[in-house]
């Protein structure tokens, strides 16, 4: 058995891996990530197994390399210059990749960060749905939740923000025609949805989590597989490069603990 | 060439209450802030603000200005919300209409092409589509078949941006690395707006920076208005940064109605030159405070 107790990697180094995985075989797309995570994870891929990807600065240029978390952007080699109108042409090109994060995900892939409660009169105003209608709809899509839970994993979203893929189906094929939810990483596994109806199904878990835990934390029927394997652990080399070149300072740590 | 420079006083002489009103920028960055200041200050009221919304938006709805917002979020950037906003919101004080940020993009587009609408995949399947029953989709008239959102033209009223330059005649230099949607803005507005760190002659335009910086046309220019330190407290590169401790002070006094009065008395009551006197004292403080709290630490822990 793996885990941090024989490896001493830590579980936010597991979801940093699990987040560069979201971008494997995709080429040169812009990758966009929100979160610690999927930032480490972006970057991670485009140093080791996705040479092509397209970094951001996080402002209005793509970046060459990967530089770390928390570099002075006057350290940084530009590439091409990306505000966010260009954004969007990107966007609706398809040639992007992004990982988001969602206050409320649901079994089909939907995900909310717009309000919590009724959207005409909201016990919570939120950010707003922001792009992710448009993403969804327009290139490969995946999201992060670091405080997985019943409140985070819910049958079905107060708002749909981001579209899952039953109301994408609803929507017919313009909605379907570009649209996909490659996974959602948690800070307790990694979920797709590869089964007959689309509905999530519990992929791996991190090690040192159980399934029982996985379900006890969701607010909703996961698939569960007959064998649910571990989230890959690091390469010694990925290792190094999170410790020592992308994150120093271990703000992954201060994400996701233990 | 006209000279087209206004005070404050004078732009808001020029709006009208129920009016739809664009503001530029996007979060908490280059907002024409000493525009909504000066609205904060005006008498007028039931306003329909359409914007990438940051403090623009919450400073005008806690002042009782705005009848309806229309955006795509709304966010200070740094921190994620807008506690104005969200408690206007969750009240129910304002009308909203919350749509994708790329739709709002064609949107402006649309109204700045004076066509209907454009269309769009952005939200199909969406809630955005259920939450603003007004949308429509549109059938594509060619063999594909495709049914997608017509997004419709976000026609303004008025609309104001902030820019690090400007010439009197309206031409406007943005220095900072996005130019945002604020073209669009203007372009969609019948009564249009451009507020600037500094006036300067024209050929110091060009002097001051790539001609990709130089992303205002006169031909989309009514007014010009001189505002040093205009975008305060949101982010105006390379002129200055997010004043983060004023905007983390705008959002402490936001949870408190008697922090909020003091806050509003000391900072929002006052004409804008005042204001900028006002921030600057405050800076110090914090500073002050801060070197005193750092010094306390260093006692304690020796």
């Amino acid at each position: 058995m793996t885990g941090t107790m024989d490896t001493g990697v830590t579980r936010a180094e597991y979801c940093a891996v699990a987040c560069a995985e979201v971008f494997r075989g995709d080429g040169e797309v812009m990758a966009s990530a929100f979160g610690t995570a999927p930032a480490l994870g972006a970057r991670l891929a485009r140093l080791t197994f996705a040479p092509d990807l397209v970094l951001t600065d996080g402002d209005a240029a793509l970046v060459y390399g990967a530089p770390p978390l928390g570099a002075d952007p006057s350290s940084l080699v530009l590439e091409s210059h990306m505000p966010y109108r260009r954004v969007f042409d990107v966007v609706w090109s398809g040639r992007r990749n992004l990982i988001m994060m969602a206050s409320q995900i649901d079994r089909t892939g939907n995900q909310n960060i717009s309000a919590i409660g009724a959207w005409s009169r909201p016990k919570a105003q939120l950010v707003g749905v922001r792009g992710a209608p448009g993403n969804t709809v327009n290139h490969s899509t995946s999201y992060w939740v670091p405080n997985h839970s019943t409140r985070s994993f819910v049958e079905q979203v107060d708002v749909v923000s981001g579209v899952g893929y039953a109301r994408a189906e609803a929507a017919g094929p313009s909605a379907t025609k570009f649209h996909e939810i490659r996974c959602v990483v948690s800070n307790l596994g990694v979920f797709d949805f590869t089964t007959a109806d689309h509905a999530m199904r519990l992929a791996s878990v991190h090690p040192g989590v159980t399934v029982d835990e996985v379900i006890q934390a969701t607010g909703f029927a996961l698939v569960i597989p007959d064998v649910v394997g571990a989230t890959r652990d690091p390469t010694p080399e990925e290792l190094g490069l999170l410790r020592n070149v992308l994150d120093p300072m271990g703000l992954r740590d201060r994400e996701v603990k233990a | 060439m006209a000279d087209k420079r206004l005070t404050l006083d004078e732009f808001v002489s020029e709006l009208d209450s129920g009016m739809t009103i664009g503001i530029g920028g996007w979060g908490s960055r280059r907002k024409p802030m000493a525009a909504v200041r000066a609205i904060l200050r005006s008498d007028l009221t039931g306003l329909t603000v359409v914007s990438y919304g940051g403090p623009d938006v919450g400073l005008l709805a806690a002042a009782g200005k705005v009848a309806k917002v229309v955006y795509g979020f709304v966010t200070l950037d740094s921190i994620p919300t807008d506690p104005h906003f969200k408690a206007a919101r969750q009240s129910g004080a304002i009308e909203a209409m919350e749509i994708d940020e790329g739709m709002f993009y064609l949107g402006l587009l649309a109204a700045s092409q004076r066509v209907p609408f454009l269309p769009t995949r952005a939200g199909l399947g969406s809630d955005v589509m259920l939450v603003n029953p007004s949308l429509r989709t549109v059938l594509s008239p060619y063999d594909d078949g495709e049914e997608l959102v017509a997004v419709p033209a976000l026609r303004l009223d008025a609309a104001v941006v902030h820019v690090n330059r400007a010439d009197a005649a309206g031409s406007g230099q943005i220095l900072g690395p996005d130019p945002f949607f604020d073209e669009l803005f203007l372009g969609a507005a019948d009564r249009r707006f451009v507020t600037t760190e500094r006036v300067v002659a024209t050929d110091e335009l060009a002097a001051g920076g790539p001609i990709q910086s130089l992303c205002i046309s006169r031909l989309l220019t009514d007014g010009v208005l001189e505002t040093p330190g205009g975008a305060h407290f949101t982010a105006c590169v390379p002129d200055y940064g997010r004043d983060e401790g004023f905007q983390r002070e705008y959002v402490a006094a936001a949870g408190d109605s008697d922090a909020w009065v003091a806050f509003s008395q000391r900072f929002l009551a006052i004409d804008e030159v005042d204001y900028q006197a006002a921030t600057r004292e405050a800076a110090v403080e914090r500073a002050t405070a801060k070197q005193a709290k750092q010094a306390k630490q260093a006692r304690e822990g020796s």
